[in-house]
This record gives structure tokens, C-alpha cells and sequence, in this order.
């Protein structure tokens, strides 16, 4: 399959401080990937450097064989994990902002997702539930038209009913030509739709493997994997 | 609304299973179209390109066949599926066996308690 994503030796520093270190990634087009760590790995680094917001110190990120360029961040649509919006703007004047701003984006699509989960035109971001926050900004990067969907921390505060609708909403709406990356510490609810993940550890590349792959070897669930990797040593402690 | 799945076990393994059930249950009989990919994919609530490998599974297997006009359909063959449920229904009686020695029955009192549950 063709590579999609391409990170070759990169590494990243903030001042002083290594958040990633020497980082190989080779993801192809048409895959659901997952990014689990732990807390302070470098998950959201890593994300930003894909979606082009930060340089690597050395090493470097291509996308689709090409270094960033006006190009290569049309073609990918990135949620942060914190929210984009002002909590004094209204959803339509959001659909309004992404209707401009993204030739890809189809605004009748978010328009029925942001339906089906009630939330209204005329609302205020600050009216809604952090949780509906989190549906609406993920609904407007998924109803892009794009190669890559960068997804960070996309669950959090969703509640688990439309935390369904979210991961189906992925479903429906992956196509074979784009690739997703999902950053998440909640393995156990998008572990069924991963092709493979991305296990990173004290900044470096822990694994990169496909899950039914580690659930073959280990004989466990990816969740049950992760936390018997990482489990803090309460003796020690 | 997704399948329930076992979350220690591959999943690939596990949808294979699950349509091969519903095949040999009759949900899907012999020549039915089967949904797309996609459609499934979603239903259960699995990635697409594991539905689709679960799917060539199930074609390699005998159970599905890919059609240019129709999409993917259950196979036509009859006999083909009466094995399956042979199969299933041999490993069942062994599982359920296999529990009731364990608490200690003999053959005799398996046989009584079964055709008494059947009554």
C-alpha cells in the first residue's frame, strides 16, 4: 500500500527538554491508526508535528512523499485536544468560519451530524456541555473532505452513548483513500476499529504493530496490553 | 447495537464467527445478498478493512461468493452450510459436555438431564 505519512529519524525538543526522540513511522493510506502512551509521552507532539503546526529539530515529516507546504495541510484535517472555538461564538457562525475557510469542507454533512446529537445553529459555544463541545468540533474536522484526519484526544468528555455515534460516525464516514489517527487513553472503546497502533514510551517508539497482531501474541485485549506495559510499580512507589 | 465481542480474542476471528452464525441460523440464507462491507463494518462497530478480511475469509471458507453484479452473496450451496451447522452444533454439545463432567456427571445422568430440559 502506498505511505501516506512518512517520519524519518525526527526528533523534537522544547528548550532544553526532548518530547520525542528519534521517531520512525512509516503509515500507509487507507489504515486506522491509534496512538495510545502514557501521560507526558510525547502523543500530542507527535500529532502536531503530522498535522505540520511544529518542526522537528531534526529528522523530517512528509506527507503524501512531500515536505509541508500549502498543499500537504489542505489535504489534512486536525482536531486538537483542546477546543478551537471561542466560547462567544455561535455554531452556524463556526460552520460559517469552516464553509470559508476549507474548500473541502460539507457543511450539509456536519449539519446533520450536529442534528442528530441536538445541537442547535443559534447556540453559543459556551452554552453547550464540554462533551458536546467535543462532538462538534470532531464533526466539523470529520466532515472534511481530507486525506488525513488528526484526531486528538477525541473522546474524553463524551458520554458513552455518543461516544458510539462518534466512533460509528468514524466508520461511516473513513474513506478507503484517507487515513485516521486517533490519539486516546480510552484503548478499550476504539480498539475494535484500529488497524494497527502506535505505542510510544519515554518519547521513543515503544511499538508500532497491528492490534489483532498484539492480541494474537499476547493473547489480550490491547487495553489489557497497555496497562500491563505501563502499569506504575506501586511497591516501588 | 455493535456486536458483542470478546475483547481478549482478534476480532477478525471473532466477526468471522459471528456471520458464519448467522449463515447457518438462517438470517442470511443460502444466495442472500450479503450487506456491504461498509454496512457491516458499521453494525459492528469494526474497522472496514477488518470486516473485508472477514469477509474473504468467509469466501475462502466456502460460505460467501463474490458476484460482479450482485456484490458479495452466502453461498448457494446448501449442503455447504448444513456442515457448518453440523460443525457448530458438534462443538456446542462438546462445550456443554464438557461442563457437565466437570461438576461430576456421568453419561447416563448427562443424557437424563438433557432430555429433561427438552421436555
Amino acid at each position: 500500500m502506498k505511505k501516506m505519512i512518512e517520519v524519518k529519524n525526527v526528533t523534537k525538543k522544547y528548550g532544553s527538554k526532548t518530547a520525542l526522540r528519534d521517531i520512525n513511522l512509516d503509515i500507509e493510506t487507507g489504515k486506522i491508526i491509534g496512538v495510545i502512551a502514557p501521560n507526558g509521552a510525547g502523543k500530542t507532539t507527535l500529532l502536531k508535528l503530522i498535522a505540520g503546526l511544529i518542526y522537528p529539530n531534526s529528522g523530517e515529516v512528509l506527507i503524501d512523499g512531500k515536505t509541508k507546504t500549502v498543499e500537504t495541510k489542505k489535504i489534512i484535517s486536525y482536531s486538537p485536544d483542546c477546543m478551537m472555538f471561542s466560547d462567544y461564538e455561535k455554531v452556524s457562525g463556526i460552520l460559517d468560519f469552516y464553509e470559508n475557510f476549507f474548500e473541502d469542507f460539507n457543511r450539509k454533512k456536519a449539519e446533520e451530524l450536529l442534528n442528530k446529537i441536538h445541537v442547535e445553529q443559534g447556540e453559543r459555544i459556551g452554552m453547550l456541555s464540554k462533551g458536546k463541545k467535543e462532538l462538534l468540533q470532531m464533526f466539523l474536522v470529520l466532515s472534511r473532505d481530507a486525506r488525513i484526519y488528526i484526531l486528538d484526544e477525541p473522546l474524553a468528555s463524551v458520554d458513552p452513548a455518543n461516544r458510539e455515534y462518534l466512533i460509528n460516525t468514524i466508520l461511516r464516514e473513513y474513506k478507503e483513500n484517507a487515513t485516521v489517527i486517533i490519539a486516546t487513553h480510552l484503548v478499550a472503546d476504539v480498539e475494535n476499529i484500529l488497524d494497527d497502533v502506535i505505542i510510544l514510551k519515554d518519547q521513543k517508539l515503544f511499538c508500532y504493530e497491528s492490534v489483532d497482531k498484539i492480541k494474537e501474541e499476547e493473547g489480550k485485549s490491547l487495553n489489557e496490553y497497555f496497562k500491563s506495559a505501563f502499569r506504575v510499580d506501586i511497591e516501588k512507589v | 447495537m455493535s456486536w458483542n465481542f470478546d475483547e481478549n480474542i482478534s476480532i477478525f476471528q471473532q466477526i468471522t464467527e459471528h456471520i458464519s452464525l448467522e449463515i447457518v441460523s438462517g438470517k442470511y440464507k443460502a444466495g442472500d445478498k450479503l450487506p456491504t462491507v461498509r454496512d457491516l463494518a458499521v453494525q459492528a462497530g469494526v474497522n472496514p478493512n477488518t470486516m473485508q478480511r472477514a469477509l474473504a475469509k468467509l469466501e475462502d471458507d466456502g460460505l460467501a461468493a463474490s458476484n460482479r453484479t450482485q456484490g458479495r452473496t452466502v453461498t448457494a450451496d446448501q449442503a455447504r452450510i448444513d456442515e457448518l451447522k453440523k460443525q457448530f452444533a458438534k462443538r456446542y454439545a462438546e462445550e456443554m459436555i464438557a461442563k457437565l463432567r466437570q461438576i461430576g456427571l456421568s453419561n447416563e445422568e448427562i443424557i437424563k438431564t438433557v432430555s429433561e430440559e427438552l421436555q
